[in-house]
């Protein structure tokens, strides 16, 4: 008979860092991938996917020892993790809490998917984004990204 | 630093205050040399031979002098050197920059650059400022910009001056017509976006009955390399050819308009029909562009 695991056993608690709960189900790479965290940086993760939440059903979870972001990369993965809560630990206690908020202006996280934009050549430029009602426009080229914005994250 | 890149940078107070400094300068007949020892720098990408030409034209006139490189070819461009580069290095050489390019955006990006105002004359099948303005002036010149109906034929899925000119009008009272062909009609989001501006967007799939609703009529080029074969393209451009029995009950101030060159939409017979204003449409780009020049330098 199966028991079914608490998410307590499933991640250790971490004495520094910053824990990013309420991520949806199967967006935790994603996540990791806008904050430019990779599997050749030096932090220390836990990543837990589709675990059960009284919340929303099901959730992803990342835990990054000794790392507390800050408030605009938190903001980054706002699109695709809107009701995702940030805690800040500092010795084992929930230091801050902090939630997403959609930013105006994202840098250097989404790729143009317009090959013509003048930020896909060798300019020394971010590629840069407005945001407006949960679309993209680029400040460059004016192309709208209105879905599948994970597929253009750099 | 005035820069002018796009013309969603303008609002309508914006538009109107250049298109009533471009009828001072047109009505004024003698052009004073307001310009006098100033440069400006063609920086042209890509081919072009009018709106080169009327941006020359425009500055001699105003007394100004232009320095260009006759080619991208033997440039430090073909060195590898990149556009922001270029950009920073010619910007203390001139006033004022004038720039073509390929990619989309150059312009605004030329503009962080740039020391100097940056005027966009044509960023790949982005933005052209300054044809949307000689556009507007060319209707104002004929009408009111509020309370018209405007009809935009041809490639509007592609075709940058339909676009252009279709968000310019979102800033007037005024009615927009699309008539295009199967494939290329106006993208949704585009027409979404003026809708949510307030303009009133009616879609067609006919130029005979589509026309007797308008009171200007802007043509734009259907290029062949759009349709997978020469047969499909002819039957297309034959069916929104704009020919004397199409203009057969019209309404009596409908203004014909187009961004020339043309390749076949406009038959010639119609050039000596009154509501052709296509060839004065292109001569207006000369007090348009002098105006544009003297609100970026002065």
């Amino acid at each position: 008979m199966s028991r079914k695991p608490e998410e307590g056993l499933m991640i250790s608690p971490i004495r520094d860092g910053t824990v990013i709960d309420h991520i949806p189900p199967g967006e935790a790479f994603h996540v990791l991938r806008i904050l430019g965290i990779t599997g050749t940086t030096a932090e220390c993760l836990s990543v837990a996917t589709n675990v059960e939440s009284k919340l929303s059903g099901c959730k992803d979870i990342v835990k990054i020892s000794n790392r507390e972001l800050k408030k605009e990369e938190v903001d980054r993965i706002a699109l695709i993790a809107p009701k995702a809560t940030i805690n800040i630990i500092r010795n084992f206690r929930v230091a801050d809490k902090l939630s997403v908020h959609i930013p105006k202006r994202l840098e250097g996280v989404i790729k143009c998917p317009n090959p013509g934009c003048i930020s896909n050549s060798d300019e020394p430029i971010p590629s840069k984004f407005m945001v407006e009602n949960g679309t993209l426009r680029c400040h460059y080229c004016d192309n709208v990204i209105t879905r599948d914005i994970v597929n253009y994250i750099i | 630093m005035h820069h002018i890149i796009s013309i969603k940078d303008f609002g309508r107070e914006d538009i109107d205050s250049l298109l009533d400094k471009a009828e001072e300068i047109r009505n004024k007949g003698i052009y004073k040399r307001t310009l006098e020892g100033k440069l400006a720098a063609m920086l042209f990408f890509e081919p072009s031979t009018r709106t080169r030409m009327s941006f020359t034209s425009a500055l001699n006139r105003l007394g100004g002098v232009a320095i260009t490189v006759d080619s991208v070819e033997g440039s430090s461009i073909s060195k590898g050197e990149t556009l922001s580069d270029t950009i920073r290095v010619v910007s203390s050489y001139a006033d004022v920059i004038i720039l073509r390019h390929p990619k989309e955006g150059a312009a605004r990006m030329a503009s962080e650059f740039s020391s100097v105002p940056v005027i966009n004359a044509g960023d790949g099948a982005g933005q052209h400022p300054s044809q949307t303005l000689l556009d507007l002036y060319t209707i104002r010149e004929n009408m009111p910009l509020d309370g018209i109906d405007v009809g935009l034929l041809g490639d509007l899925r592609y075709g940058r001056t339909a676009h252009s000119l279709a968000c310019a009008l979102t800033n007037y009272d005024a009615v927009l017509h699309t008539i295009a062909p199967p494939g290329l009609e106006m993208p949704e989001s585009l027409m979404n976006d003026m809708r949510k501006k307030g303009l009133e967007i009616i879609e067609h799939d006919n130029l005979e009955s589509a026309v007797k609703e308008l009171d200007v009529l802007y043509a734009t080029r259907i290029q062949r390399e759009r349709f997978p074969d020469s047969a499909s393209f002819s039957s297309i451009a034959n069916s929104y050819r704009i020919t004397p029995e199409i203009l057969e009950d019209v309404r009596d101030n409908l203004i014909l308009m187009h961004p020339l060159p043309r390749a076949g939409e406009i038959d010639p017979a119609v050039d000596n029909l009154p509501y052709a204003k296509y060839f004065r449409q292109a001569e207006n780009g000369i007090p348009v562009r002098m105006a544009m020049l003297e609100e970026t330098i002065l």
